[in-house]
């Protein structure tokens, strides 16, 4: 065989290896979409929706509860965690590169990287063990995996705003600040909606710091010092338990969590088409 | 912007109320940029309240077993209260590295192919469902291992590498379906889309006159990628270290698919064993004694290092690599 034959032969055959790869790696997309809505959908109906955690035997119940709780988790996290993570990136963004900015970037890309169950951890040494297992020891944690997200999305959708629409409305005699919030924010409020919406995504899938400052709640919303029920932390405890009602109910979770990051992701993509 | 940054510092002092008077809009740029700035700076307070409640948090432990927590093999709360956390270390480290052997090549290929191979409209709408692949969260994958991963494995997959590889010790002993290559595989599966997203990036980085000079030499396509690599390999390296640190904080996923027994070393690659995060998710709960609690915060404090480690070395080369091969492209 010639050298050139070998050659081409050889590139066919890394041609058709890099397709098996990304072939490879999209079946478990796929078979977590068609697993998670098949199984999913025959668990969804009315009930599933008013009715909260059904006890230990009991037949139906639903999972209303944790869709209350996860809600108010998530408004009580992106209350501490979208003002802290817009205020980064404004500043990030506008006020110039140092030595600070730099810093401050690097540590965000740290805690970026802090595994969520390590935030957990620190939630539950720095609230839970005072005030008890609660929706704000977890709303903390999450509020805290929230802020590099947001952060960094706020920063990179206001450096995508042309330095000439600042000019422009410095030059009409706006000052600085009121440039930034009424100009820049306001031009980039769709890329920076879709990342606080990307953040949330990602929160609302969060188990393993739920899991370990709040713990698993049955029943509905009791006050702020005590916990409430959690969908992502609901698949966790019903797929690990041996009752049949409960393994459906965690699929019914599941398929709500998709359908919520998938909207989200979306979403996202339809927003962001329009920034510059 | 300089003039405007200096006369706003001599504002120093003034009352907010100041703020809004229109003959002095400067008090105003200050205002904000110190709100900015406190709000940019509570970054240093969260990493630094982490590490000290850990630390504290875990003192009562440090105290007790000193370095022996690291070295020790025995995880004993019920008698002998006695805590090692090296079987979870080497849980961590191996079903991470049985991750990175499995999903290194294929996260590679997906680069390759979104960045070299696919046409641009259509590797859009593949990059889309990788992202897709990044944002299913964690418990979901345990659940998808749990009921669909672990019966295929079981029945398919494993009693035929067993029967083939039978010989070779890892290959040998019973099959629960749920252990360490399961693991392994399901995290393989979680970093794909991390590392393959930044690998990608680091392709697309590649100035395209490195790949018209090659072409231009009659250089095939698998030549041409394998100059592309070679001109990113750096950042690859990068890339592979934050799939590592993805796999070894990995929590709820592994949990449910590793099994969770505690010992030093499993008899096969079939056998269940336990991790770092997934002792912390399992007994954190449960733990009913200060020692017990501090010996769990302890494994988190752990954890915490061994991550930051990976993911500063990992982010210092993808950002480096980035920085050199952009900063070419642009001259």
């Amino acid at each position: 065989m010639d050298h050139h034959k070998f050659r081409v032969i050889k590139d066919r055959l890394i041609q058709f290896l890099v397709y098996l790869a990304l072939f490879s790696a999209l079946i478990p997309l796929f078979s977590i979409l068609y697993e998670v809505g098949a199984r999913g959908f025959s668990t969804i109906n009315i009930e599933f929706f008013i009715k909260p955690t059904p006890t230990v035997g009991e037949s139906g119940g639903g999972v209303a509860n944790a869709i209350q709780g996860t809600l108010i988790t998530i408004g009580l996290a992106s209350l501490i965690g979208v003002p802290i993570g817009l205020m980064s990136g404004i500043f990030l963004s506008e006020y110039g590169e140092s030595k600070l900015s730099v810093a401050i970037r690097f540590l965000h890309d740290v805690l970026n990287g802090v595994p969520s169950i390590v935030i957990g951890v620190f939630a539950y040494a720095l609230i839970t063990r005072s005030i008890g297992f609660s929706v704000t020891a977890a709303a903390f944690a999450l509020a805290v995996i929230m802020i590099p997200i947001v952060t960094r999305t706020t920063e990179e959708a206001l450096k995508l705003v042309p330095m000439s629409v600042r000019e422009a409305a410095i030059a009409l005699g706006i000052p600085r600040w009121k440039t930034t919030i009424i100009v820049v924010l306001s031009s980039a409020k769709k890329a920076i909606v879709t990342g606080i919406l990307l953040s949330i995504a990602r929160i609302a899938g969060e188990s393993a710091p739920v899991l370990v400052s709040m713990g698993f709640w049955r029943w509905w919303f009791a006050g702020l010092n005590r916990p409430v029920a959690n969908l992502a932390l609901n698949v966790f405890i019903f797929a690990t338990s041996p009752f049949e009602n409960w393994v459906a109910l965690a699929w019914g979770s599941a398929l709500i969590l998709i359908l919520l990051v998938l909207g989200i992701s979306i979403a996202a993509r339809v927003l962001i088409k329009g920034r510059y | 912007m300089k003039i405007l940054r200096k006369a706003s510092l001599s504002f120093f002092g003034l009352k907010v109320k100041f703020l809004l008077h229109p003959k002095n809009p400067l008090k105003g740029d200050y205002v904000f940029k110190l709100i900015s700035a406190l709000f940019a700076l509570s970054i240093f307070l969260i990493l630094g309240l982490m590490v000290y409640e850990l630390v504290k948090g875990s003192w009562l432990s440090i105290q007790t077993f000193g370095l022996n927590f690291i070295v020790g093999t025995t995880w004993d709360p019920a008698v002998s209260r006695v805590f090692g956390a090296l079987p979870l270390i080497l849980g961590t480290l191996v079903t991470s590295a049985i991750a990175l052997l499995i999903g290194v090549p294929i996260s590679l290929g997906v680069g390759l192919a979104l960045s070299e191979y696919l046409p641009k409209k259509f590797g859009f709408a593949v990059s889309f469902l990788v992202e897709l692949l990044a944002a299913v969260p964690s418990v979901i994958y345990g659940l998808w291992g749990i009921y669909v991963l672990i019966p295929f494995l079981r029945d398919h997959i494993y009693p035929y590498l067993q029967s083939v590889f039978g010989f070779i010790p890892i290959f040998s002993g019973p099959i629960y379906g749920g252990g360490v290559l399961t693991g392994g595989i399901v995290l393989a599966v979680m970093i794909i889309p991390t590392v393959s997203a930044v690998m990608r990036d680091l392709f697309s980085a590649v100035p395209n006159s490195q790949r018209e000079a090659i072409i231009a030499l009659g250089a095939t396509k698998w030549e041409t990628v394998k100059t592309v690599i070679s001109y990113a390999r750096s950042g690859v390296i990068g890339a592979i270290i934050l799939g590592l640190g993805r796999a070894v904080g990995e929590t709820m996923a592994i949990t449910m698919v590793i099994g969770n027994r505690f010992h030093v070393w499993p008899s096969s690659l079939f056998d269940a064993w336990y991790t770092m995060a997934a002792i912390i998710a399992n007994e954190l709960l449960e733990a009913t004694y200060d020692l017990y609690i501090s010996a769990l915060i302890n494994v988190g404090l752990v954890l915490l290092f061994v991550t930051l480690v990976i993911n500063i070395l990992a982010r210092l080369i993808v950002w480096r690599a980035l920085r050199l091969t952009r900063g070419i492209a642009r001259e």
